[in-house]
């Protein structure tokens, strides 16, 4: 007896002994961190002062979240486009998945909606552009979010017969880097995929000076951070790559594109955006493409890339909506993004639809449906930049508007 | 009321039977269930033989989405032979120590404690493990990689091994988290084999004049031998099989290097990661084949394991 409470007392004393010396440790880290997470809002203010529209229409946004009454914005929508959706007479329940990217827009659109139409319940899932496709063919789902469209070969599993594509929202990808001594930096198309690609692989190499003529490299090693999971991200950001130094055009980029590539030996890979976002904090030297808010929820700094104009152009929301202003979209609405044209336009940017059968069984749904992408496209525009997504332009917009009336019953 | 003896034996013979069946149907489920597992996976990942055939096994290109897609799982099965031997390199040596120190040398009053301490350290969930890796450990050991990288620099074989570091998610790393984790695991099993060398033997060999250590050489490492070596396929069955700490901290590259500095990749990892973006029919099965490929490996060093354990206990049987 003695003997046992002995002993469970060594254990415990251990336990908490250990569990205090963590608690020392965690308390290190914490402050670390916080200090390099005020050093890069520093720098990100900066960045953000240079385009100083994002800041103001981020603002303008919030304000209309908080203040937006039903009357005031159904009004506003009716002058916008024409379509009017009385949200309070809604009702029923939506059940969609899909793409993770745009995610946190689609939940903050969905919470906000609840508050205008407390009679629709509205679901989304997640779970990868590829699951959203498969659940939308088995009509698991009432809609699906897709980063990447359909293959031709794969329309006759699509169950439900026609559907049509929404285009919602659009972020920047930026190439995040975590090297002490480098607070601004340009890239060149052709010097990401050589980096990319481990063909240079020290940050003083002279291809990365050429872009950089007035900063002071330092003699370290660089590390690439990609993603392990099949991704939409790492398609865009491919897809960007093949277009502006492909094989078609300078021959610098040899991975091709996809969700997946078969690249070199020795990169780093992490699941998921934050999975890569933690390798980039986590190691000096590091680089790796991201999307803008998990680059702003760590802090990262970014580079300026290169855009078809010549010009070095940081990952704004401006630059991406301006990039899509001149992209080229086909009659079903899709469209790529990234390697427009336009002085402004960044060019590494993902694009992202909600797919939706044009025949719904059920007319109501039909109309829930309908009202739900409504209200991305007016009224969760206006959300999107304060969560670090970039409105559609106003032509593809009442593109994708008309899309949405062929949803029916 | 007088009990019979008819009466005892009916009632005798109810319970005999429910309690028979019983243990019959808990038998028949557990062989139900592995075969069903054995049929699905090689059912659903036969798609990938008859298209690749046994290159899947000795090609060491995955590029699942090229236009010709190819599919090889020999980086993942080398990531996964590699990571669970530097496991076990590591492990086993500590394990030892630890489970000699606690029934040989250690005072009673410290006995106990340590047992109930290493086998705290076998109920840490697997995932808590990869956090702390990726968090944590990682992060850390990329100075201490850069040290030791250096220190063998120039030398042939050894600068090979210990080739150039890029960052804290290596092949060490993950064999480290996995040595971490079945530590304990082949603690307790070596220190209950240890514990079944007869006093006898024991005092023994001290009335011979042997030393501790003699004594542990001479009587106690061969009565056990057998047992720890059960006990040490059994830990490296665990770290070939644990996936999401390893996931974690290998890196997710497929590579084949002799550099353990590299990051790689192995065989449950692909699957955890690439399993929710694999649309295409090719790629699901290839998927399926790596876990089939992992479930039969698992199996044979399970079963020769339990072979050697068993042979061990038959011979320690007979000797006392």
């Amino acid at each position: 007896m003695n003997r046992t409470k002995k002993s469970s007392a060594i254990v415990a004393g251990i336990l908490s002994l250990s569990l205090i010396a963590a608690a020392c440790g965690s308390d290190e880290e914490t402050t670390t961190t916080t200090e390099a997470a005020a050093a890069t809002t520093t720098a990100a203010a900066a960045d953000e002062s240079t385009t100083t529209a994002a800041a103001a229409e981020t603002t303008v946004a919030g304000g209309v979240e908080t203040t937006a009454a039903p009357t005031e914005s159904s009004t506003a929508m009716s002058a916008d486009t024409g379509v009017a959706v009385d949200y309070a007479a809604l009702q029923g329940d939506l059940v969609s998945s899909g793409a993770t990217f745009p995610k946190a827009f689609y939940d903050e659109a969905i919470a906000t909606l609840a508050e205008e139409a407390p009679d629709l319940v509205i679901e989304y899932g997640g779970g990868g552009s590829g699951k959203g496709r498969s659940d939308l063919q088995e009509k698991v789902v009432d809609f699906a979010g897709t980063d990447s469209t359909v293959k031709e070969e794969d329309f006759a599993k699509f169950t439900g017969g026609e559907f049509v594509y929404v285009p919602t929202v659009l972020a920047p990808i930026t190439l995040s880097y975590n090297m002490a001594g480098i607070d601004e930096l340009q890239l060149t198309p052709a010097t990401i995929a050589a980096i990319f690609q481990l063909e240079i692989t020290n940050w003083s190499d002279p291809l990365i000076a050429a872009d950089n003529p007035d900063a002071t490299l330092p003699d370290e090693a660089i590390v690439v951070a990609r993603r392990a999971d099949g991704s939409g991200t790492t398609d865009n950001f491919s897809k960007f790559l093949n277009a502006a130094v492909g094989p078609d055009t300078t021959g610098e980029w040899l991975l091709g594109t996809g969700s997946e590539l078969e690249w070199p030996e020795g990169t780093q890979a992490g699941d998921g955006n934050s999975g890569v976002a933690q390798i980039i904090s986590s190691t000096e030297g590091a680089i790796g493409y991201v999307d803008l808010s998990d680059a702003n929820a760590n802090g990262f700094k970014f580079a300026a890339v290169q855009n078809k104009a010549g010009n070095f152009v940081l990952p704004t929301l401006d630059a991406t909506t301006a990039a899509a202003e001149g992209v080229e979209v086909k009659d079903d609405l899709t469209f790529f993004v990234g390697w427009a044209d336009g002085d402004q336009a960044y060019p590494i940017a993902a694009q992202t639809w909600i797919i939706a059968y044009t025949t719904q069984d059920d007319p109501a749904k039909a109309e829930n449906i309908r009202g739900f992408l409504t209200y991305l496209l007016t009224e969760g525009q206006e959300l999107a930049p304060s969560i670090d997504f970039a409105p559609l332009p106003d032509e593809l917009r009442e593109m994708a508007m008309a899309n949405i009336a062929k949803i029916g019953a | 009321m007088t009990l019979t003896l008819s009466d005892l034996r009916t009632k005798k013979q109810v319970g005999d039977r429910v309690f028979r069946y019983s243990t019959l149907v808990g038998g028949a489920v557990i062989l139900i269930v592995l075969a069903l597992i054995a049929y699905t996976i090689s059912s659903k990942s036969s798609l990938i033989f008859r298209t690749e055939g046994l290159d899947f096994f000795t090609e060491r290109r995955w590029a699942p989405s090229a236009d010709k897609p190819v599919f090889g799982a020999l980086s993942f099965i080398y990531g996964t032979a590699i990571t669970a031997l530097i496991a076990v390199l590591l492990a086993v040596p500590v394990s030892l120590g630890l489970a000699l120190f606690t029934t040989q040398v250690a005072p009673k009053w410290l006995k106990k404690p340590l047992v109930t301490l290493t086998d705290t350290v076998a109920v840490v969930p697997s995932v808590v493990f990869g956090l702390w890796g990726i968090i944590y450990l990682a992060p850390k050991l990329v100075g201490f990689f850069k040290n030791l990288s250096g220190w063998f620099d120039g030398i042939p074989v050894l600068s090979s091994i210990f080739g150039t570091v890029s960052a804290g998610r290596s092949f060490l790393t993950a064999g480290l988290i996995l040595a971490v984790m079945i530590t304990p695991i082949i603690t307790s099993l070596a220190r209950e084999v240890i514990e079944t060398c007869p006093q006898t033997d024991r005092d023994g060999a001290l009335a011979l004049g042997a030393t501790r250590w003699e004594m542990i050489t001479g009587a106690v490492m061969p009565h056990s031998v057998g047992g720890i070596v059960g006990a040490v396929m059994l830990g490296l069955g665990r770290a070939m099989g644990e996936t999401i700490a390893a996931a974690l901290v290998i890196g997710s590259s497929p590579t084949i290097t002799a550099n353990i500095f590299s990051s790689g990749d192995s065989l449950p990892s692909v699957i955890a990661f690439q399993w929710g973006e694999a649309t295409s029919d090719e790629k699901r099965s290839a998927l399926i084949a790596m876990g089939l490929t992992l479930f039969v490996l698992t199996l044979i060093v399970n079963f020769a394991a339990t072979a050697v354990v068993t042979r061990a206990m038959k011979r320690m049987q007979g000797a006392s």
